[in-house]
């Protein structure tokens, strides 16, 4: 058992999948000599050679264009994107290729690729270091979007993730990197793309976050705590697939439902958590379903007071929690 | 002593008798196959074609470069003559055309055109072509990586490479020295929009030149210069010296699809002016020189159309995809009982 931090784990996890398999490459911005902007990939061009830790030209389409072939024709390639920002140039890469490619090939060519995206905001990252992308890309048929917040988690999804025959998008939330800390066992175990976790039990109000909302919640339920609520808070670690079973088993637990997501509200993925419960819990509901989320703005604005506008708090989860547990 | 000249081609090119047979046979079959899929289109039996008619020469000396033990393709939507070359079947060209279950490409999921064959390297085809070459790439990286002595070819057309894919692919292939090659048929028109609206410089192969990369310009209406220059970029990659821009100078005869109506863009006397260099026309000087006369090719043309005829009768009586299938292949495996996506 070893204590790590979130991006601990990632660069740990990379580094002994890349020791088992040599099949594994990476492609990115920065990720040979500089070791990555996050130092995810420290050390990995010194162990691991050019020849599979790829500083690529500034050019994500080609980054995630590159990484589909090079995985259809036998490697098994991660795909870094600097920010998950800068996906943006890629979406037709990911979205129009890397998802259908199984599908319109009948199951002919798989494309056994993980893109790994740090995402999420609260570090002065402005509007272009800062976003979160996951409604784009968990809204897509072809794609696993998982978002694990812990290193336990990131740990045992990253080796699901590149043992995966399908694309997968892999979100770090970069707040989290070092901030957050937890043991990882010294064995080796994975963890399945698709399930949720609950990671604090409760009776009055259920949360479901990913991210650093995760971590946002699990604080606030802390703090309401000592006025006598008591939070049930579910690790929505994976989007797409998405945990119907535990989702609702929760909802229907306290009957009280708050889905807090650090993207903007219209459209998000917590619309999607909503509309389930609604449709299939409703009879064993106590309150309509709550959502907190970020504000209608296209980005994130760098400046303290707007950045801390845009961003939930566990102090703003806290109100929400009363609001529903007092309804 | 032009015969003679004609003679000596395809001997110092190092192709034999049965060489050439096949290479006429892929084109007469591309050619065949071409015109009664149209007519299909035309009668009501097939909601979608794209014709190839002026590829042929190119796409057929480019298979012939091909070694197809080991190469990766990445053809693209106009590229029949090319698929067949490298061993696809009429039956498997209807099955696609009336998107049939059994169609080998996509279970009749993709439009007509979109070719697709895992055994054959073949790497399925995207209807937006730019997106083609970063994957074609990658496929070069792939076999550099793996040490599998393939070499990568993507295909595609010359309004394709006004996107930023073909640029970003060009410079990634060409700072990582792969063995890649990008092989551009241009027929001097993007549906209406004639070459000069997609580029400034007089040739696709000067784009090359911002790449460090070689870029060829070969006439395409000639099959044994189409070989004699996809061989030699096939050698180069091969040899660890990095990828070519082959450009082949083509025209299509049709329009753009069969839901396109090329009366607005272009005049029918340019195209007749062509046909006149049709690559078909003239691979038969070819053919003399090498002795294979013009009975023999007629016994030919005459077993190709009966195999289109069987095989366009056998491919409309096959089973249509089942609406209940509509959502395999989403992901390997079916997902757990409780997820969903």
């Amino acid at each position: 058992m070893a204590e790590k931090s979130n991006v601990q784990a990632v660069h740990d996890t990379l580094q002994e999948e890349f020791r088992r398999d040599e099949r594994l490459i990476i492609i990115g911005e920065d990720v040979g000599v500089r070791g990555g902007v996050f130092r995810v990939t420290e050390g990995f061009l010194e162990e691991f050679g050019p020849l599979r830790v790829i500083d690529a030209p500034l050019a994500e389409s080609a980054i995630v264009g590159v990484a589909i072939g090079a995985a259809v024709a036998g490697l098994r390639p991660i795909a870094e994107m600097q920010f998950a920002d800068f996906s943006a140039p890629a979406f037709e890469q990911i979205v129009d290729e890397a998802a259908r490619i199984r599908y319109r090939s009948n199951g002919g060519f798989g494309v056994p690729l993980v893109i790994r995206m740090p995402w999420g905001g609260g570090v002065h990252g402005a509007l272009y270091h800062s976003q979160s992308m996951e409604a784009f890309y968990a809204h897509v048929p072809g794609l696993k979007v998982v978002v694990p917040s812990t290193p336990y988690d990131i740990t045992g999804m990253l080796r699901s993730a590149i043992a995966d025959p399908d694309p997968v998008i892999f979100l770090e939330h970069k707040a989290t990197y070092r901030l957050v800390k937890g043991e990882v066992p010294d064995a080796y175990y994975t963890i399945p793309l698709g399930p949720a976790d609950v990671k604090r039990a409760g009776t009055d109000v259920t949360v479901y976050a990913y991210g650093l909302m995760l971590h946002h919640s699990l604080a606030a339920a802390a703090l309401v705590e000592r006025e006598g609520i008591s939070v049930n808070v579910v690790d929505v670690r994976s989007l797409r697939p998405l945990d119907a079973e535990t989702i609702l088993r929760e909802a229907r637990k306290t009957g009280k439902c708050l889905i807090v997501y650090e993207d903007n509200r219209l459209f998000g993925a917590g619309a999607e958590i909503a509309a389930m419960i609604a449709e299939e819990a409703f009879d064993d509901l106590d309150a309509p379903v709550m959502r907190l989320a970020g504000p209608e703005s296209p980005a994130m604005p760098f400046n303290k007071p707007q950045e801390d506008w845009f961003m939930q708090s566990p102090e703003k989860i806290a109100v929400k929690m009363r609001e529903l547990a007092a309804y | 002593m032009a015969t003679a000249v004609t003679a000596s081609r395809h001997l110092a090119l190092g192709l034999g008798e049965t060489d050439l047979v096949a290479m006429y046979r892929a084109m007469r079959l591309t050619r065949l196959l071409d015109q009664r899929m149209w007519q299909m289109n035309r009668i009501g039996r097939a909601p979608f074609v794209i014709s190839t008619g002026g590829h042929e020469g190119a796409e057929v000396g480019a298979a012939w470069a091909i070694d197809r033990r080991r190469d990766w393709i990445r053809p693209y939507y106009r590229d029949l003559a090319l698929c067949l070359a490298l061993g696809l079947t009429a039956l498997e060209t209807f099955l696609g055309l009336f998107a049939k279950a059994e169609d080998p490409a996509s279970g009749g999921r993709q439009m007509p055109g979109h070719f697709s064959d895992a055994g054959r390297r073949i790497f399925t085809c995207s209807s937006p072509v730019g997106t083609q070459f970063p994957q074609g790439v990658g496929l070069a990286l792939a076999a550099r990586t793996l040490g599998t002595g393939a070499v990568a070819w993507t295909f595609g057309g010359e309004g394709a490479t006004s996107t930023g894919d073909w640029h970003e692919a060009m410079n990634f292939a060409s700072v990582h020295k792969l063995p890649w090659v990008c092989v551009i048929e241009n027929n001097g028109y993007a549906i209406s929009e004639t070459a000069a609206k997609q580029m400034v410089v007089k040739n696709v192969a000067d784009r090359a030149v911002a790449y460090g990369m070689p870029g060829v310009t070969v006439d395409g209406m000639d099959a044994l210069a189409a070989y004699e220059a996809a061989r030699d970029a096939r050698a180069r990659a091969a040899r660890g010296d990095g990828p070519t821009l082959l450009e082949y100078r083509v025209y299509r005869y049709m329009p753009h699809t069969s839901d396109d109506d090329d009366r607005k863009y272009r005049t029918r006397e340019e195209i007749a002016d062509w046909r006149r260099r049709d690559p078909i026309d003239r691979f038969a000087e070819v053919l003399d020189a090498a002795g294979i006369d013009v009975a023999r090719r007629a016994e030919i043309d005459a077993a190709l159309q009966a195999e289109v005829d069987a095989a366009l009768d056998e491919a409309a009586g096959r089973a249509d995809p089942r609406p209940e299938d509509g959502d395999r292949h989403v992901y390997a495996t079916r997902l757990a009982e409780g997820l969903r996506g």
